[in-house]
């Protein structure tokens, strides 16, 4: 399968329809094409983590990264989420995208209804970060992935949090290593952002459990 | 929903249930295609699988096919086999439906092919 660049992703993922009316208290933002293409195509083209495997997406939103993940070949991936209405978003960006191996979970994350351990290979995620009304809920995102993930685990934190979020992650039995810093810049999601956009330094990291 | 997740899923989480697998099948609309066939992740999938929820869940739906009750060994080779066990695991889709619980009886509704595994607060 030809490895799409990192910009002809960025194209494509630039399609993935985002929330309609966000909700603040799950912290819905979409991730940016840009991060989301240049994240996708590290895991694929330094890992070899999506071609072939079998990948989960926790807390998939619109399906930026499910999508993404489909793209570059991933054999099959399951996407979760808590919110309906952003999994009625997802299944029509992945109907208009045409993909037929993505299947959706609707679900509180931290009470993940699976029961396999090391289910997938590969999973994903964007987790909320655990401002505002949810404290800790990354590091419970984290949790739930490093369990399902049989390889690795790839996800986006606050730069802020990264002395924690390595802790816990080698007390947990994983080896996390800073692959990125990235800058999100949010434009004016919610009413309350006074600012024009919201700039917030952000970590991905690669957590390897094998 | 494909039977290969519905493979993974349980009612464990709820207050009350042990065990919560496997969940059974009330399928309303069942949706049947042709995907690729990739025998590679096939092959490495069956070890991951609960074999037997995973034939009784077809069976239960009428989709079991050919496809034998007991795993053979040496499957990896067996081409035709694989090609079953993706035909079951990735090609039948329940579109609309219930799961239900084994142990509460409690059903979590399917609708456009997912499942609705969301709990009430009283239930965690």
């Amino acid at each position: 399968m030809a490895l799409f660049k990192p910009k002809a992703l960025e194209c494509q993922l630039q399609n993935v329809k985002g929330f309609e009316k966000p909700k603040v208290k799950l912290e819905q933002y979409v991730t940016s094409p840009h991060i989301a293409a240049h994240m996708l195509h590290t895991i694929q083209s330094t890992f070899d983590d999506l071609e072939g495997k079998f990948v989960a997406d926790l807390g998939c939103g619109c399906g930026v990264l499910t999508i993404g993940a489909a793209l570059l070949g991933a054999a099959q991936c399951v996407a979760f989420d808590i919110d309906p209405d952003a999994l009625e978003m997802f299944t029509l960006n992945v109907n208009e995208f045409d993909i037929c191996n993505i299947d959706t979970v609707l679900c509180d994350v931290r009470f993940i209804p699976v029961s396999w351990k090391k289910t997938f290979d590969t999973v994903i995620m964007n987790p909320p970060f655990g401002t505002k009304h949810q404290q800790g809920i990354d590091l419970q995102f984290l949790h739930v992935a490093l369990n399902l993930a049989g390889k690795s685990v790839y996800s986006l934190h606050k730069t802020s949090t990264r002395k924690y979020v390595m802790q816990k992650a080698e007390s947990w039995g994983a080896k996390p290593k800073v692959l990125a810093e990235l800058r999100y810049d949010l434009p004016a999601t919610y009413k309350f952002h006074r600012k024009h956009s919201v700039d917030i330094d952000v970590d991905l990291i690669r957590f390897n459990l094998e | 929903m494909k039977l290969l997740t519905h493979n993974m899923l349980t009612s464990k989480c709820m207050k009350g249930v042990t065990v919560g697998y496997p969940l059974g099948i009330v399928a309303k609309d069942i949706k049947v295609s042709e995907t690729e066939f990739n025998s590679e992740f096939v092959s490495r999938i069956i070890p991951k699988l609960d074999w037997n929820a995973l034939w009784k869940a077809a069976d239960s739906i009428g989709h079991s096919g050919d496809l034998p009750q007991q795993l053979m060994e040496d499957y990896e080779n067996n081409e035709e086999f694989l090609k079953k066990v993706h035909h079951v695991l990735l090609e039948v889709e329940i579109i609309n439906g219930e799961l239900v619980c084994p142990e509460s009886g409690r059903k979590f509704p399917i609708s456009q092919g997912i499942p609705n595994m969301l709990l009430n607060e009283d239930e965690l």
